[in-house]
């Protein structure tokens, strides 16, 4: 018999004094004892909603209006709440999506992860502190018995999420629900905590739900998938079979922006003078002292150089500096050292100094759209002012050109009395877009601008952005954390780490070996879109993704050496060299390319299928 | 696609009944300050021969006070004295806290401090506690009872409106309209102020009733407004004794200043949804 | 410790802000021309007379002399002398600021617990009958005019009932006897207090309840009673005891009318009168103990707030 039966699942939110909408309807699975269901879905599909359904909860303001949930075979939606509680975190248990949110800031960790048995009076103290400690150790956890006697905010993103992992599985629950649990972690740390999930599933034969809205990760965890859009479900099945033959439009649109194809086929940009050039920019925040040194240096000594039309991609995890880079080529924040030119002319540090052309032809768009317009302004009055501004166009012609900025980013012009509260997040992010291609700008900057967007809407706006280059020929500089993504849109990429570059070459060289370790380390921590590619991950690759994503430091030697497989003794206390390697890309190492060739193609001998691959799948 | 198809939902833009009830209900009370002795059926020196604290009639609905004057007269003679002025010590104290608290939000630094440091010694001082220091020393003058209250209530206001200007300053939208190059003028007219109103206007309503108290409270101390003017307060105070013969003439005014703030209070609890409590 | 460096931070900024408050109730205090000479010896005495007595009283030192004069006084716990009895101020304030504090202290043993359970009570059953209830009412008790309460008190209790007295006097002699007096002043200050109290105290168990650590707990199967008592209340006591704070010192300016109207005998009284006969070393004085005890309870209320944040306490 199925551990877990749902048929016919409803749930209703009350609008604002108006009738009850549906949050997900008609909803129906079942799971077998040991299996691990996913539930796929962008934000908005009630996968949440479901999951904690099983726990017989529903938000405030919502409520479970129809349909059964068994587990057990006990019914879960008319258990009362003293039955209830004695349900949840003893048969059910739920790992939630923010560990930092979930955790009460007052109370010890140990206290917090036996509270579960210790209520309830299953274990005295001593035994079910025992008990944790040992499921911490199962889990990889760093000094498993002194954690418990942490405070929250004492202990790191990835490990709050095992910690929460080793609260849930105290009790010995049956089923345990697993919410977004990785979505907030860095990728390099995503797949240490990935792999002591299902170690710690595998082992115990629980049961699981995955919630996710990634498609790679669930490959690796889940043995069957329900795909679900808008409270309902679109497709059920096995995971192998969802991948490799989906059935639903959907679906197959759900996998093809999970894989976004590389744009290759771009003009190949003119050998002409570069359009920007950065050299040597060290900037961040605090004063500057006498040795014109900062306290705090968030990016250091980064270089570059983007030619009319031409894309590059700067990509990095939490505390690189990215979003950094880009305020400081815009002018938001004056760089401490560094020069940058446009078009061979000096481009002052600061706004007020630049002049209106400069400020013109560089113009940054930003990662949330929803505070990135004005909740008082129409969308033609944001759209509206950069022409008035910078182009001194007439009230007619204003009108005029707001509506052929509509077109070319493909919106209605129904939306032009609409305030930003009235429009979706793809809509959002593509009158940001639209504001930006007003001014005509040679350069547009932008920073994670699909990081906050469903896949398939962030797939959409990356489709947007490369026609609107082709046809305007701009140049852009894409800042983005997801190397997936980047790879799709740009020519050159950037490898930023802690502030420092690592590595920068042609798309599609930079991925291939030799690269630097850290770039090597990123490319291997993205989950492919197959089951099996979590199984491959050997040893050291694990031990380097167990560590934390450092912080910019002072310092001048090579941010990654605190995690990097091939440190040498040179790596502590000098800045790496510069090199030029054959295949094409710049690399800041001590090692040189004979010995990371060495070292990661012996790798690349247990690990199975190089990235590029998968591409060809695409249906 | 349908992320660019639009949103069938258009914008609604007539409001609420609720709202719209509230709006009567400002416009009542300001209607009733303005055009009060107007409306008046004796003038407010009056006396009547029904007797001193008389009780409520059908001539005199609200019977007469220790001198025999009709109270409803007093009554709206002195709505006046209670809502006006307060209303104009609100706006001074609402004007001048807005700018310098916007000042403050943007340019911080030294100013920021000089202004912080001041908002915070003014706002040690209670209320009725300066009231009574600026009595003392300046006297009871109608100038001087408004430029008080204002100065007394403008670092509230400051602090409401630095905490909102600041809070605006740090969104996204702000840094793309600097990052074009535009002037800290156009940045805090079109695109921060718009987004302050209805905080504004809501912190603006509980400051003037606050400004009612204060001033009813002083006037009723003997320290407001004074005879042969009367505001509601000093109403209360010169028909005290008719406390021993439950007379409508010391209750009336009472309830009248209650009406008028706890109305008031209400409409703002409404708007704000959540209980909001004032920035003193 | 961070901690200790923040109270410290903050306690010496609120002794600067003292300072600066004594600079302004000393110059709105003698700003004006004419001083006390005239008060005391009326406007037709000789210019030697009036000269005498200005250097006797030192008012003949120039401004910032004679304000360091005073704040020394102040400290040294010597405010000068009244100039209407030439009593010294501190005789007088010694007495009248017991009796304040009396009243106030009453006050607070009824308002505080009573707001803490109305507070904590409505978060808890939110949204029911009960909480919109009291949440209208407590909005309207906190509009409401202090005389208004006090006289209709008066007039139901005192003058119909003949429960209480109209007058309060603070003797405690007999538990009836103090019933009787302080009934009407006690309830009359505490209404507003209590009500903002309450307001506070449950915004700020909400704010905790709402949190996403709350509704872990919930999933975790933490039953009610212990999820406020173990795991919210923790975390809303900080704010709690701010709220308390910041709206006790709210007292201090309900404790003005309240006096008057009931003639108690207490230092805000005092205050009142010294206005009215412009004895201006009283007015200062009065003034800055009320401005001294409203600063020493919105330092508690934020020393409560940073005490009760937990990653200050630990690294």
């Amino acid at each position: 018999m199925a551990l877990v039966e749902v048929s016919g699942l409803h749930v209703t939110a009350q609008g604002d004094g108006g009738a009850p909408s549906d949050i997900v309807r008609d909803i129906g699975f079942s799971i077998d004892r040991g299996e691990v269901l996913a539930l796929i879905g962008e934000s908005g599909s009630g996968k949440t909603t479901i999951a904690l359904a099983l726990l017989g909860y529903a938000r405030r303001g919502c409520r479970i209006a129809g349909g059964t949930v068994r587990i057990g075979g006990e019914e879960v939606t008319t258990l009362s709440p003293a039955e209830l509680s004695e349900l949840r975190g003893r048969r059910v248990a739920y790992v939630a999506q923010s560990a930092a949110a979930a955790f009460n800031p007052s109370l010890r960790l140990m206290d917090q992860v036996t509270e579960g048995v210790r209520m309830r009076g299953l274990m005295p103290r001593a035994a079910a502190e025992a008990k944790a400690r040992d499921i911490f150790r199962a889990l990889a956890l760093p000094e498993p018995d002194r954690i418990g006697a942490r405070f929250p905010h004492q202990v790191s993103g990835g490990q709050l999420q095992r910690l929460m992992a080793a609260m849930a599985l105290m009790t010995d629950p049956e089923l345990v629900i697993f919410d977004e649990p990785t979505t907030a972690l860095d990728v390099t740390t995503q797949v240490e905590v990935l792999r002591a999930f299902r170690e710690a599933v595998r082992e115990r034969h629980t049961t699981a739900v995955y919630v996710s809205h990634d498609l790679a990760v669930v490959a690796q965890i889940a043995d069957r998938i329900v795909v679900l859009r808008d409270g309902a479900m679109r497709e059920t099945g096995p995971t192998a079979r969802i991948l490799s033959e989906p059935a639903d439009s959907y679906t197959k649109s759900l996998l093809a922006a999970a894989a976004p194809r590389p744009q290759q086929s771009q003009q190949q940009p003119s050998a002409a003078a570069p359009l920007l050039e950065v050299h040597g920019l060290t900037a961040g925040y605090g004063r500057i002292d006498r040795q014109g040194r900062l306290p705090i240096p968030v990016l250091r000594d980064i270089g570059l150089e983007i030619r009319a039309g031409s894309a590059l991609g700067v990509i990095g995890e939490s505390g690189s500096g990215k979003s950094t880079l880009a305020r400081v080529v815009a002018g938001l924040l004056p760089a401490a050292a560094g020069t940058m030119r446009l078009d061979g002319v000096a481009l002052a540090p600061t706004l007020e100094a630049r002049g209106l052309e400069e400020l013109r032809r560089i113009q940054i768009v930003f990662q949330a759209a929803d505070t990135a317009l004005n909740p008082a302004h129409s969308v033609e009055r944001i759209l509206s002012r950069p022409l008035a501004f910078y182009h001194r166009l007439s009230r007619g012609e204003q009108r005029r050109r707001v509506r052929r900025l509509l077109d070319l980013v493909k919106l209605p012009m129904a939306l032009l009395d609409r305030l930003p509260s009235e429009l979706s997040g793809g809509q959002k992010q593509r009158v940001n877009l639209a504001r930006a291609l007003a001014a005509e700008p040679a350069l547009i900057l932008c920073d994670e601008v699909t990081s906050s967007l469903d896949t398939v809407v962030g797939a959409a706006i990356l489709e947007l952005l490369a026609e609107l280059r082709r046809e305007l020929g701009l140049a852009l500089m894409f800042i983005s954390h997801d190397l997936a993504t980047v790879r799709a849109v740009c020519d050159e990429v950037m490898i930023l780490y802690a502030g420092q570059m690592m590595e920068r070459g042609p798309g599609g060289v930079v991925m291939q070996a030799p690269q630097h370790p850290y770039a090597d380390l990123l490319a291997s921590s993205i989950p492919e879109l197959r089951p099996g590619w979590l199984d491959g991950i050997d040893a050291t690759r694990l031990a380097e993704a167990r560590g934390e994503t450092a912080r910019p430091s002072p310092s001048d030697r090579c941010a990654f050496v605190a995690r990097c497989p091939v440190r040498d003794k040179p790596c502590e206390t000098e800045p790496p060299p510069l090199r030029r390697f054959t295949k094409g890309s710049d690399v800041h190492c001590h090692r040189t390319e004979q010995e990371l060739l060495a070292q990661q193609s012996s790798r690349a001998g247990s690990a199975v299928i190089v990235p590029l691959q998968r591409l060809d799948r695409r249906a | 696609m349908s992320d660019t198809a639009a949103i069938s939902s258009p914008r609604r833009r007539r409001l609420s009944a609720a709202r719209q009830a509230g709006i009567a209900l400002v416009v009542a009370w300001a209607a009733l300050a303005a055009f009060g002795p107007y409306l008046a059926p004796y003038r407010a020196g009056d006396v009547v021969n029904v007797g001193v604290f008389a009780p409520m009639s059908a001539a005199h609905p609200f019977g007469t006070d220790y001198l025999g004057r009709d109270m409803l007269s007093r009554l709206l003679y002195g709505a006046r004295y209670t809502v006006g002025v307060a209303m104009v010590a609100t706006v001074l104290a609402c004007m001048g806290g807005i700018a310098l608290g916007i000042l403050s939000a943007v340019r911080k630094g030294w100013t920021d401090s000089v202004l912080g440091r001041a908002a915070d010694a003014l706002i040690s001082i209670p209320h009725l506690m300066f009231a009574l220091v600026v009595v003392a020393a300046f006297g009871t003058s109608l100038p001087v009872l408004i430029l008080m209250a204002a100065i007394s209530y403008v670092p509230g206001s400051y602090r409401f409106a630095r905490a909102l200007a600041l809070d605006i300053n740090a969104m996204d939208f702000v840094e793309v309209a600097r990052a074009r190059g535009e002037k800290t003028a156009y940045v805090v007219w079109e695109e921060i102020l718009p987004n302050m109103i209805v905080p504004l206007l809501t912190d603006f309503g509980l400051r003037f009733v606050f400004v009612v108290l204060l001033l009813s409270g002083l006037s009723f101390l003997g320290l407001g407004i004074q005879p042969p003017n009367a505001d509601w307060g000093a109403l209360v105070r010169e028909n005290i004794t008719g406390i021993y013969e439950a007379a409508p003439a010391v209750l009336v005014p009472a309830i009248a200043i209650a009406m008028l703030t706890i109305s008031i209070t209400l409409l703002i609890d409404g708007f704000s949804g959540r209980s909001r409590t004032m920035v003193r | 410790m961070l901690m200790l460096g923040l109270i410290a931070r903050r306690v010496l900024g609120g002794l600067l802000t003292l300072l600066i408050v004594s600079v302004i109730v000393f110059a709105g205090t003698n700003i004006l021309p004419g001083d006390a000479t005239e008060a005391i010896l009326g406007q037709s005495t000789s210019p030697e007379a009036v000269a005498g007595l200005r250097k006797a009283l030192g008012l003949d030192l120039p401004a910032h002399e004679r304000y360091l004069r005073w704040l020394a006084g102040l400290l040294s716990g010597d405010p000068g002398v009244s100039l209407i009895n030439r009593l010294p101020v501190a005789q007088l304030i010694g007495p009248r600021l017991a009796n304040s504090l009396l009243l106030t202290a009453l006050t607070a043993a009824v308002a505080v617990p009573l707001a803490l359970l109305i507070g904590i009570t409505t978060a808890i059953w939110r949204g029911s009958l009960y909480d919109r209830v009291a949440n209208v009412t407590a909005v309207s008790l906190v509009a409401v005019p202090e005389f208004l309460l006090a006289t209709v008190g008066v007039i139901l209790f005192a003058v119909q009932l003949r429960w209480v007295s109209a007058m309060a006097t603070p003797s405690v002699g007999s538990f009836t006897q103090a019933l009787q007096n302080f009934t009407l002043p006690v309830l009359t200050l505490s209404f507003a207090v209590t009500a903002q109290m309450a307001r506070m105290t449950r915004a700020a168990l909400l704010g905790v309840l709402d949190s996403s650590y709350i509704e872990m707990a919930r999933l975790k199967g933490v039953r009610p009673a212990r999820l406020v008592l173990h795991h919210a209340l923790r975390n809303a006591a900080g704010p709690i005891a701010n709220a308390v704070a910041l709206n006790l010192s709210s007292l201090l300016g309900g404790v003005i009318i309240v006096e008057v109207i009931f003639s108690y005998p207490g230092l805000a009284k005092l205050a009142v009168d010294a206005v009215e006969t412009r004895d201006m070393p009283l007015v200062q004085a009065c003034a800055m103990i009320f401005c001294a005890t409203f600063m020493l309870l919105v330092l508690v209320a934020d020393i409560c707030s940073i005490l009760s944040n937990p990653r200050l306490r630990t690294r």
